[in-house]
């Protein structure tokens, strides 16, 4: 029997399935890249290796696994002084739908200020400079502006480096020496190893971005692949940190002062009556 | 070494305009519900971009922009996110914010119309200076490949419908072309001459048009953030008024599967 082509279908290395007898519009099972997710994966994949399977496409290693562990906690809450966080905060204690609380952690998350912007640029400079300090010093010293405007703001400092930091973040070097301890042999340590030399070419300290760009190129993921990583794994706090002011109430959440420096004052208002 | 941030903490300065609930609002210094009282929303919108005022003429066009490219079809891929919020019954406001920022596409929407409204400013500048056009449109294209606001991803060789209709509507207005709506036609032109046929489309006059107004490339771009947002609200509604889950329902058989064969997790 020959079947017309449907223009109407998705093309996917990802996701097959199978319906159901009785109903085109139900899965009796579903694939993910060659494994049955209900009838095997379920129950024996961790949710790591499940998402490591779903954007790379094999099963991670046993050494990735335990990286993007690391890297998922490490990211997971940067608390709420975090403007994503804040941004969440402030769409919690508003009483504002769960999905918007995300869609401003998202948002607000995204940029090239501590954000997944500042990791996927981070991750092309590893790209491009690889684990040559000459290669980073040239270009951490005369970075190459964008050749046209982008919806993106142009970048302020270094990506993934501190432009507020005094010295390179406890948390930060935490972080950096348990994933070197896990991948030994890639972009992790070597920027373990030469962690100063990189700060002095930058001017400023490293930050948590630069540890999740070299972790994430260790892992082989691309610019664009660990920018949407970045930007899920760093949900679940703002998801709490919005839960928790949204049931404490906006009294008890910052409100700021303002200083209106052009304040034509009520007296135009009271003219007008 | 000072933190930077040191000095930014207190109050909040700002020139953009604050609330005084139960007394009155301040918009760049102006009171809100006294001095711009009378203000169209289009011409408050763009006055809170840029900070000047417009004619009530170049109001006309900055409303036709936007009105023209409006196009409440399900099909478009930002639209379609608010269709498919509606039949999946989400809210409103979700599908739509969401439509709008997935409008920020590489394919169309305003990562094309700043890149083209950049290209207009650095073309113009350079042409003003002496340069030939034809010159800066080699070197645009061997630096970028592509000038951006030229061909089109649906209908690459068609007369983009939206460039008469608002041709038409400036000339009713007594809007005359000025000098980037007028370079963004002589880069179609000039593009022709080299070989290569991409009609202009509506990312360069949708820029050039405000452009010529004096706004800059980032204002022309925050300008545009609504300009496809009419079409949204009925993609919503539809599909909120079909039954849940019928707007473009697929078939499991739809999937297209070309990854790997099947294999057993606990094997390996």
């Amino acid at each position: 029997m020959s079947h017309a082509v449907n223009p109407n279908t998705i093309r996917s290395s990802i996701w097959e399935e199978e319906p159901q007898a009785d109903n085109p519009f139900a899965a009796a099972a579903c694939y993910c890249r060659g494994y049955d997710v209900y009838g095997d994966l379920l129950g024996k994949a961790s949710y790591i290796e499940y998402m490591y399977l779903l954007f790379k496409g094999e099963r991670p290693t046993p050494g990735a696994i335990a990286a993007l562990e690391i890297l998922a906690v490490a990211l997971a809450n940067p608390g709420p002084r975090d403007p994503s966080v804040h941004a969440a905060m402030a769409a919690g204690v508003g009483g504002s739908t769960a999905a918007s609380v995300l869609m401003a952690a998202v948002a607000v998350g995204a940029g090239s200020y501590g954000g997944a912007r500042e990791v996927f640029l981070a991750l092309g400079a590893w790209e491009n400079n690889g684990t040559e300090l000459a290669n980073w010093c040239s270009s951490l010293a005369s970075p190459v502006p964008p050749t046209r405007l982008q919806v993106w703001p142009e970048l302020e400092h270094p990506a993934g480096f501190d432009p507020y930091g005094k010295h390179c973040a406890a948390p930060v070097l935490r972080t950096l020496s348990l994933l070197a301890d896990i991948l030994p042999a890639g972009c992790l340590a070597w920027l373990q190893q030469e962690r100063a030399a990189l700060e002095t070419a930058a001017g400023f300290p490293l930050a948590m971005t630069g540890v999740a760009a070299a972790a994430l190129a260790d892992l082989d993921f691309s610019p664009n692949e660990g920018e949407m990583l970045t930007l899920l794994l760093r949900l679940p706090g703002a998801a709490a940190h919005a839960l928790e002011q949204g049931k404490q109430g906006f009294r008890l959440f910052p409100f700021f002062e303002l200083d209106l420096e052009n304040d034509p004052g009520p007296s135009c208002q009271k003219e007008s009556k | 070494m000072r933190n930077t941030l040191l000095d930014y903490e207190g109050p909040l300065r700002t020139r953009m305009g604050a609330c005084f609930p139960g007394q009155r609002a301040v918009f760049r210094g102006h009171d809100l519900h006294a001095d711009l009282k009378d203000m169209d929303w289009i011409e408050l919108y763009t006055f809170g971009i840029t900070g000047r005022r417009f004619s009530p003429q170049q109001i006309s066009v900055l409303h036709a922009l936007w009105t023209y490219t409006s196009y409440p079809d399900p099909r478009l891929w930002n639209n379609r996110v608010a269709a498919l919020a509606g039949s999946a019954r989400s809210t409103g406001a979700l599908g739509i914010a969401a439509a709008i920022a997935v409008s920020e596409a590489s394919i169309y929407g305003w990562q094309p119309e700043i890149a083209a409204a950049d290209f207009l400013v650095r073309a113009y500048n350079r042409t003003q200076a002496g340069e030939a056009l034809q010159v800066v449109l080699t070197q645009e294209l061997q630096q970028h490949r592509r000038i951006l606001g030229y061909g089109r991803p649906v209908a690459t060789l068609q007369v983009d419908e939206r460039i008469p209709a608002i041709l038409a509507h400036m000339g009713r207005e007594q809007i005359e072309q000025g000098p980037y709506l007028q370079l963004a036609f002589d880069i179609e032109r000039g593009l022709l001459q080299m070989g290569r046929q991409l009609p202009i489309n509506y990312a360069a006059v949708v820029v050039a048009i405000p452009l010529d107004m004096g706004l800059s490339p980032r204002e022309c771009y925050l300008f545009l953030q609504p300009s496809f947002m009419a079409g949204m609200p009925p993609c919503y509604m539809e599909a909120s008024e079909r039954p849940e889950g019928a707007t473009f329902p697929l078939r499991c058989t739809q999937l297209c599967y070309e990854g790997p064969g099947r294999r057993r997790w606990q094997q390996e």
